[in-house]
């Protein structure tokens, strides 16, 4: 029997084969010839003449008529096939919608949900694509290369003198050109003064070559020329666009106008491009808007380990040869050069130098909102199979009617990505928003924030997401149906007869994976937060409350002599110590979790040999140093302001270094060889945390301001109790007398950098606690959602009870039960969960450990009060169901 | 006289729109009609069919002729239908026109 396709599809019969279709259009061919015969027979023709006719009509050899049959009958066959398919879509597509719009509440409900889990796993994922994925923005970007001279914290062991460099870049083989910038500019090191006001900016000193190495042009002007390069040449700046634009209204004049930088008229002879950033990639959070030629010579090769190194690989060298060459030749190098600083040079790309800083806290991230995501499909898939119980009976009909169950099925799925699609909708307003919102956070210090936005793969990975999603948490229910039978569905009369132990089954645990999961990230937030908590705690060696900067650099060529210097120093100290409100006042050269440069130095008396002293982070100050940064004292006394030229050279160090130095023996009053002088130890101060807040101190030492010279910059430190702007108000006219023109735009607490150095922890601890607050909510749904359905579908069961004489707390009790034994299930999972999750947490943590007890009871008490109240009310409406009501429901 | 392009499918469409047809029927209606003077290949006009019912212009069901033999009987669908207004329309217009230009004398 030969049965129409249509019909076949309706049956699920299997489709014609190509041999039957081409018999078909054979047989269909033949009984044409055999028509065109009777009939020319009927006329008249005699059959042998008929034959011949037949065939000189039908236009062409049997043969090749029949072959074209043949393909036009395929073609018609895949092509009707592919209209069926778009037809299915379509019906099911305005099925879905028709059948979506019907249950508003439900719809909408579950969009916010989708939208929301989407919306953050795009805007995690923008942050992501921006840092890890998308080039840097540089010329082919994938052959920079961070070059690195050995890896212990401090910059100065970080970066190279000129002569070792000027050879690494003269001998090397890999690189096609080796660039570097000063490493030790300061944040608001130059003062741009205008005819009316001054103001602080910050400028970064770079080699001729470093933007031609990075391929970025002036969008105005040129870059340096070898002349502005060279000691004592022409001043000349190029600016950043942010700064032209500023400070110079975007004049394009600017360019070969000079302008007054700390007191000295620079040429500016570009402007810089919007797209480069300085700040973003080598050093997140700080906002650059100068450069500056740096000098390749004898006088900065004095200057010791200044230049912090890129290079850009020659084609065809892999970084595995660069690093081969940089380690050969680093030995090399360093005996080269007796009398300068060793090098101990090591390549890594770009990309990975810029992005490694952020890289723990992202794959925390992601992975919190991967675990969101798979809270909100296991909350949808809940949500869905209630749907499907009570809808079980329409499918049975349509299952009736002649729909498959391939079909049915691919009804549901259809539903459920229709769904998810108009949630990713919402989710990529939501991630719009929230990226914006992040690359304004100027306050993190996190890398390329700045260039965070939705894309176009943030938009594939939403769509992909949402289509997933659908399909993940569509194929539960989805699957159910299917197996659920049609006839037993038809036949079901009652609520009671809808769902079977094994539906139960799957909602419980669907409930009990979403506690599990909100539990995981209940504990990994639960831990940064401590973390977090602990680092606001660490004793910084400083009280940062209370404590404002402010920069008060004479201007370059102001003074001749070192006695000019410090009656400067004396003056500006004793106008300031005067105002009322102010407890104590010091001037150095910088301030803890700033800059800061090390220096060898040894117990007094010892020869200097290269790479076996102990390195000290020095710091320049005057008297009041101690008090005016809330340090304490421990031994000897801090330095005066006597401690000039023309007495012994004194030093201040602290705990740290007193026991490295002199281990089991007492330090004050012995000497210390720093910087080719013995000074005598005269004080031993508490530690400071002065490179990062979680990280110990080194050796500090500190020197006095009127005996060592060597600094680049003078911050004045105040103590005080007035408010920062006010305090910058009375200094700008107390100090007048000696500093004409202060710039108080940097006006800097000590707390704001503070908070500035925890910012990335905080950003990463803020958005997880958000996630771990959003499945809290989900779980607490989730666990409301399965209770209140058992509750509605067991009405008659509870109704014989109560009318058996079960109090109103007794079936309370029942219901309270069953909910704390899903939480509990949850919990147990969770907790062995979070147990291995924490732990690849534990690079994030400070102060606690992956295993933190507080941290999982906490959890354990928070999920289980939020289990218990999300029963209560379904408990509350089954105690008060009326037995004779719900038994005559039956 | 060759058939002017396109215009086979109307003719089959028209054909069809006096009822379901087998293919040498459609055939023997237009010869009747036009006195055999459209010249149209059996071929050609199988593969229309074919091509007519891959557009979904017509729909198709095995049924048994005259002479018990058994054929592929083409019906016209409601597309096939619009279709078949629109293109008749379309083409008259397109003779008219061809007519009034063809048969013009000198103004």
């Amino acid at each position: 029997m030969r049965i129409r396709d249509g019909v076949r599809r309706l049956f699920r019969l299997p489709l014609r084969t190509h041999s039957a279709i081409e018999a078909d259009a054979d047989e269909e061919l033949s009984t044409f010839l055999a028509e065109r015969v009777d009939d020319l027979v009927a006329h008249g023709m005699s059959r042998e003449d008929a034959r011949v006719e037949a065939v000189r009509r039908l236009g062409a050899s049997i043969d090749d008529a029949a072959a074209s049959l043949h393909h036009s009958a395929l073609e018609r066959e895949r092509r009707m096939r592919l209209r069926d398919m778009l037809s299915d879509v379509r019906q099911d597509l305005r099925y879905a919608i028709r059948t979506l719009r019907r249950d508003a509440g439900f719809t909408t409900f579950a969009i916010i949900i989708i939208g929301l889990g989407v919306g953050a796993s795009a805007t995690v994922f923008s942050v992501a694509s921006a840092l890890l994925l998308r080039p840097l923005p540089f010329t082919n970007p994938d052959r920079l290369v961070w070059i690195q001279n050995g890896d212990e914290p401090g910059l100065s062991t970080q970066t190279v003198q000129v002569d070792p460099y000027l050879s690494l870049a003269r001998q090397n083989r890999s690189f096609a050109e080796i660039a570097g910038y000063m490493a030790f500019y300061g944040v608001g090191d130059v003062k741009l003064t205008s005819a009316t006001d001054a103001i602080r900016l910050s400028a970064v000193p770079v080699t001729q070559n470093f933007f031609p190495l990075l391929g970025v042009r002036p969008v105005i002007g040129r870059n340096f020329t070898a002349e502005e390069s060279a000691c004592n040449g022409p001043p000349a700046v190029l600016i950043s666009h942010a700064l032209w634009e500023r400070r110079f209204a975007a004049d394009p004049h600017i360019v070969g106008t000079p302008i007054t930088l700390s007191g000295q008229s620079t040429m500016v002879i570009g402007v810089l491009p919007a797209s480069f950033d300085f700040g973003s990639v080598f050093a997140p959070g700080a906002r650059i808007d100068l450069y500056t030629p740096f000098p390749l010579t004898p006088e900065t090769n004095r200057q010791g380990n200044t230049l912090a190194m890129i290079g850009r690989l020659r084609p065809g060298v892999t970084l595995a040869m660069a690093n081969a060459e940089l380690k050969a030749l680093s030995p090399r190098i360093t005996s080269e050069h007796p009398h300068e600083n060793g090098l101990f040079a090591s390549a890594t790309t770009l990309r990975d130098h810029v992005s490694d800083r952020a890289r723990v806290g992202l794959l925390v991230l992601m992975f919190a909102v991967g675990v969101v995501m798979l809270i909100v499909c296991a909350n949808l898939s809940n949500l869905l199979l209630a749907r499907a119980t009570t809808r079980q009976k329409e499918m049975a009909i349509r299952a009736a009617l002649g729909a498959g169950r391939r079909r049915l099925l691919r009804q549901m799925l259809t539903e459920s990505v229709v769904l998810a699609l108009a949630g990713a909708a919402v989710g990529l307003v939501l991630a719009l928003i929230g990226t914006r919102a992040i690359a304004h956070l100027d306050a993190v210090s996190l890398p390329l924030l700045g260039n965070v936005g939705v894309d176009g793969w943030a938009l594939v990975f939403t769509i992909l997401l949402a289509v997933g999603a659908g399909l993940a948490f569509g194929s539960v229910p989805a699957m159910q149906i299917s197996d659920s039978g049609v006839h037993a569905a038809l036949k079901a009369s009652g609520r009671s007869a809808t769902e079977g132990l094994r539906g139960q089954w799957v909602r419980r645990s669907l409930v009990v994976a979403e506690v599990a999961l909100a539990c995981v990230l209940l504990v990994a937030s639960g831990l940064l937060i401590r973390s977090f908590l602990k680092v606001l705690d660490v004793d910084l060696g400083f009280r940062p409350e209370h404590v404002v900067a402010v920069r008060v650099d004479p201007d370059e060529g102001t003074f001749k002599t070192r006695l000019q210097v410090v009656a400067y120093v004396n003056e500006v100290l004793r106008l300031t110590r005067q105002i009322p409100g102010v407890s104590s006042a010091t001037i150095a050269d910088g301030l803890p979790l700033g800059s800061n440069r090390s220096w060898g130095v040894a117990v007094g008396g010892a020869e200097y040999v290269k790479d076996k002293w102990e390195t000290g982070f020095i710091r320049v100050a005057t008297d009041g140093f101690v008090p005016t940064m809330g340090m304490r004292v421990i031994e000897g006394r801090d330095l005066s302001p006597d401690d000039g030229e023309k007495n012994e050279p004194v030093v201040v160090i602290n705990q740290t270094a007193a026991t490295k130095l002199w281990p089991g023996k007492p330090a004050l009053g012995k000497l210390l060889k720093v910087g080719n002088a013995d000074r005598r130890v005269v004080g031993i101060v508490g530690d400071v945390r002065h490179l990062a807040v979680e990280e110990k101190a080194g050796n500090e030492i500190y020197l006095s301001l009127r005996q060592v010279f060597d600094f680049s910059s003078l911050t004045l430190v105040v103590r005080t109790t007035l408010e920062p702007t006010s305090l910058a108000r009375t200094l700008r006219t107390t100090l007048a007398p000696v500093v004409p023109k202060l710039a108080t735009n940097e006006v800097q607490t000590l707390q704001g950098a503070v908070d500035r150095a925890t910012s990335p922890r905080r950003f990463v601890t803020a958005l997880l606690g958000g996630f771990s607050i959003f499945a809290l909510c989900l779980a607490l749904l989730g666990i409301y959602g399965v209770i209140s359905y058992t509750v509605t579908h067991r009405r008659q069961e509870i109704g014989v009870r109560i009318a058996l004489g079960a109090s109103a707390r007794q079936v309370q009790g029942r219901i309270i039960r069953e909910t704390v034994e899903l939480a509990l299930a949850g919990i147990v999972l969770g907790t062995l969960g979070s147990w291995i999750a924490a732990r690849t947490l534990s690079g994030f943590l400070f102060g606690v450990t992956a295993a933190d007890p507080l941290t999982y009871a906490a959890m354990v008490v928070l999920l289980s009060i939020v289990a218990v109240g999300s029963g209560y009310l379904p408990a509350r409406r089954a105690s008060r169901i009326d037995p004779i009501v719900a038994l005559r429901e039956s | 006289m060759a058939l002017l392009k396109g215009t086979l499918d109307v003719l089959v469409l028209k054909t069809l729109s006096w009822g379901p047809m087998h293919g040498f029927e459609i055939t023997r209606w237009l010869e009747t009609r036009s006195n055999g003077r459209l010249d149209i290949t059996d071929a050609a006009l199988l593969q229309a069919l074919h091509r007519l019912e891959a557009k979904g212009l017509l729909t198709a069901e095995w049924g048994v002729t005259k002479n018990e033999r058994r054929a592929r009987y083409y019906k016209l669908t409601s597309t096939g239908r619009a279709q078949l207004r629109a293109d008749s329309a379309a083409l008259i217009d397109q003779f008219e026109a061809m007519t009034s230009v063809l048969t013009a004398r000198s103004a």
